[in-house]
């Protein structure tokens, strides 16, 4: 199910604002990529675009090809809905339904695309989701219970879970443990590492040694000054980048000397 | 005045410890210089010969000063300030609630009379005097406000999801600023439309209860638009965006996600907007008139309703004038019950469908 993406040549605009310029990138399937850069250089833009989430924003708009398995994800005949349940994502901060219980958050995404199923079938992917997702245990007893209930870390769970519960073929991570503890972080670090034996999974953070702990390929994004457009300055496995850059600038960030 | 805190000494004193206390007057010291302030101003009300206004205004003007002077000598400037404003924001409260509350005393204490069972179960059918009622008209009411919320909602509903999930550039703001202009159309405007609108389809002699629905369907529209577009404002961004990014389509996600979150604030909208047009008079009396005898069918004739039965009651009283005065007052108190009775339901709306974020 995992597939490998080719990015080719892309531009990224909000509006004429080039946010990131040129990025050429090759994300492995059934592996995780991480993506490090200094705040601001674009790589949730980059991410979303992937998606096809950046042009859910007014006058956002992109600019080169995103190939998934060989299909120009912004070919004129693609359904940018379609691209959505290929490729899901967790963002930043956790968004459970606040009208659903954790239950209905978790097969939100079939339900809300009207997606029969029977009842046996729900309770088995909602167990089986939050298994996933390191949350059943938690949660087994109050699934009848509103999302928005839990704590933070489980919110960010449950939001997994949702996610991996429409069984994309690839996993958007946008700074998922950005705002968890270090055993939530783990926790979620962990699942990671389970997920992408069935997953392509690319993940942003700003947490330098969760790239290197989770990640096997390592993308760099840095920006020449304010209102210059991001670029993908170095792209090399994990291992490359935290010993051994090609980059001046990726040494410089990594190792603190940045500014 | 108390004569305790004028012993104490001006202003506050320092103390040690890197908090500077403060000295307090009593709880109660502002409610007494209040109550001496009413003593005094109905002493000063009596030379002039006495009269509760001019008490309440001496004494609250008294009772006032009096207390910023005391704090100013016990608690110093700043607290003074603070305990003048109050004073006046509670006074300006106060003047604002007095035509409030003469009105339903007024409405209570004339409208409780004819209050009874008969009102509510007779019409003004062949009634010249005594008895009679306005179940026709609490009937029509209903009936018309009703089709008039079945016309507005549908389309103010519809309208505020155009400007909020898809309007943009150009047709939005021309929308908004239509919505605004509507807003502020006076009520004589919307039955003069809605009579033209039926007098240019139906003809001349064309009487019916869809008129004064339209005619409040326009008065209505805009108010739920506004109240809806402002509801659906408030659903967060991440909301929508995790729905897309599950792959549901935007339809399935203003359907099932947009809606759902914002269902408490659009059902206490909606409600308000009832109760904005239950009571409207003007456009009725020229579109739907009034009968006596009763009328359920809104697409043929003419229709009672309550703010016209009150108004024809009052200016056009037969052989008994009092108990058309009793009919016209009993009329406006169910109105003011209906108005209050749609708060409390909007209310219970936006109490029992909020989403509930507690553990
Ligand atoms: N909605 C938007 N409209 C206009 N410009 C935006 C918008 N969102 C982001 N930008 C701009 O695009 C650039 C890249 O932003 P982006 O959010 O991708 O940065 P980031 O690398 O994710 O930063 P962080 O690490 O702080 O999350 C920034 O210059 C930002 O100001
Ligand atoms: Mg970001």
């Amino acid at each position: 199910m995992a597939k490998r993406i080719e990015v080719s040549d892309l531009n990224i605009y909000y509006g004429n604002f080039l946010a990131v310029e040129g990025v050429n990138v090759s994300i492995e399937p059934r592996s995780i990529t991480a993506l490090i850069g200094p705040s601001g250089c674009g790589k949730s833009t980059f991410l979303r675009s992937i998606n096809r989430m950046h042009e859910v924003l007014p006058g956002a708009r992109v600019e080169g090809k995103v190939v998934m398995d060989g299909q120009d994800l912004y070919g004129s005949d693609v359904d940018p809905v379609d691209v959505r349940r290929q490729i899901g994502m967790v963002f930043q901060r956790p968004n459970p339904f606040p009208t659903m219980s954790i239950y209905d958050n978790v097969i939100a995404g079939n339900r809300l695309n009207n997606k029969r199923m029977k009842r046996a079938e729900t309770d088995e992917l909602v167990e089986r989701s939050l298994r996933g997702a390191n949350l059943w245990n938690e949660v087994k007893d109050r699934l009848d219970r509103p999302g928005s209930g839990l704590s933070g870390g489980q919110q960010q769970r449950l939001c997994i879970a949702r996610a991996i519960a429409v069984e994309p073929d690839v996993l958007l991570m946008d700074e998922p443990c950005s705002a968890l503890d270090p055993i939530s972080t783990l926790a979620i670090e962990d699942l990671m590492t389970e997920l992408k034996e069935r997953f392509t999974i690319v993940i942003v953070t700003h947490n330098m040694q969760q790239a290197a702990r989770v990640s096997e390929q390592t993308g760099f994004f840095n920006l020449n000054g304010v209102g210059q457009p991001g670029r993908l300055i170095e792209f090399n496995p994990t291992e490359k980048i935290f010993s051994n850059p090609d980059e001046k600038a990726t040494e410089d960030y990594i190792s603190g000397r940045f500014g | 005045m108390s004569t305790d805190t004028q012993a104490a000494p001006p202003a506050a004193t320092p103390q040690e410890g890197p908090v500077r206390v403060q000295r307090k007057l009593p709880r109660y010291a502002p409610f007494g210089l209040f109550a001496g302030g009413v003593a005094v101003g109905a002493a000063l009300s009596a030379l002039t010969g006495f009269s509760v206004i001019s008490t309440v205004v001496y004494g609250v003007v008294l009772g006032t000063v009096a207390v910023y002077a005391a704090s100013r000598a016990v608690e110093g400037r700043r607290k003074a300030t603070d305990r003048l404003v109050t004073s006046l924001v509670t006074t300006a409260f106060g003047i604002a609630m007095v035509p409030l509350v003469s009105l339903v005393w007024t409405v209570l204490d004339n409208g409780l009379a004819r209050f009874d069972g008969q009102f509510f179960s007779n019409s003004m059918y062949r009634v010249v005097g005594e008895g009679g009622g306005a179940y026709h008209a609490v009937l029509g009411t209903l009936i018309i406000t009703a089709l008039a919320t079945a016309i507005s909602v549908p389309i103010g509903l519809m309208a505020a999801i155009y400007l909020v999930e898809y309007g943009t550039g150009r047709l939005k703001k021309a929308i908004t600023f239509f919505v605004d202009v509507m807003t502020g159309i006076p009520s004589i405007v919307a039955g003069l439309f809605a009579f033209a609108l039926f007098t240019l389809l139906f003809g001349n002699d064309f009487r019916a209860g869809v008129m004064g629905a339209v005619a409040l369907s326009v008065l209505m529209i805009p108010v739920v638009v506004r109240s809806c577009e402002e509801v659906l404002k408030l659903v967060p961004n991440e909301l929508r965006e995790a729905s897309y990014a599950l792959g549901v389509p935007k339809w399935r996600t203003v359907m099932k996600v947009v809606l759902p979150t914002a269902v408490a604030g659009l059902g206490t909208g909606i409600t308000l907007a009832v109760a904005r047009v239950v009571g409207e008079t003007a456009p009725l009396l020229i579109t739907v008139g009034l009968i006596t005898g009763t009328n359920l069918n809104p697409f043929d004739g003419r229709m009672a309703t309550l703010p016209v039965f009150a108004y024809y009651q009052l200016t056009q009283p037969g052989v008994n004038e009092q108990a058309f005065l009793d009919r016209a007052w009993t009329a406006a108190l169910l109105l003011i019950i209906l108005v209050m009775a749609l708060n409390v339901v909007a209310r219970l709306i936006s109490r029992f469908f909020a989403p509930t974020t507690g553990r």
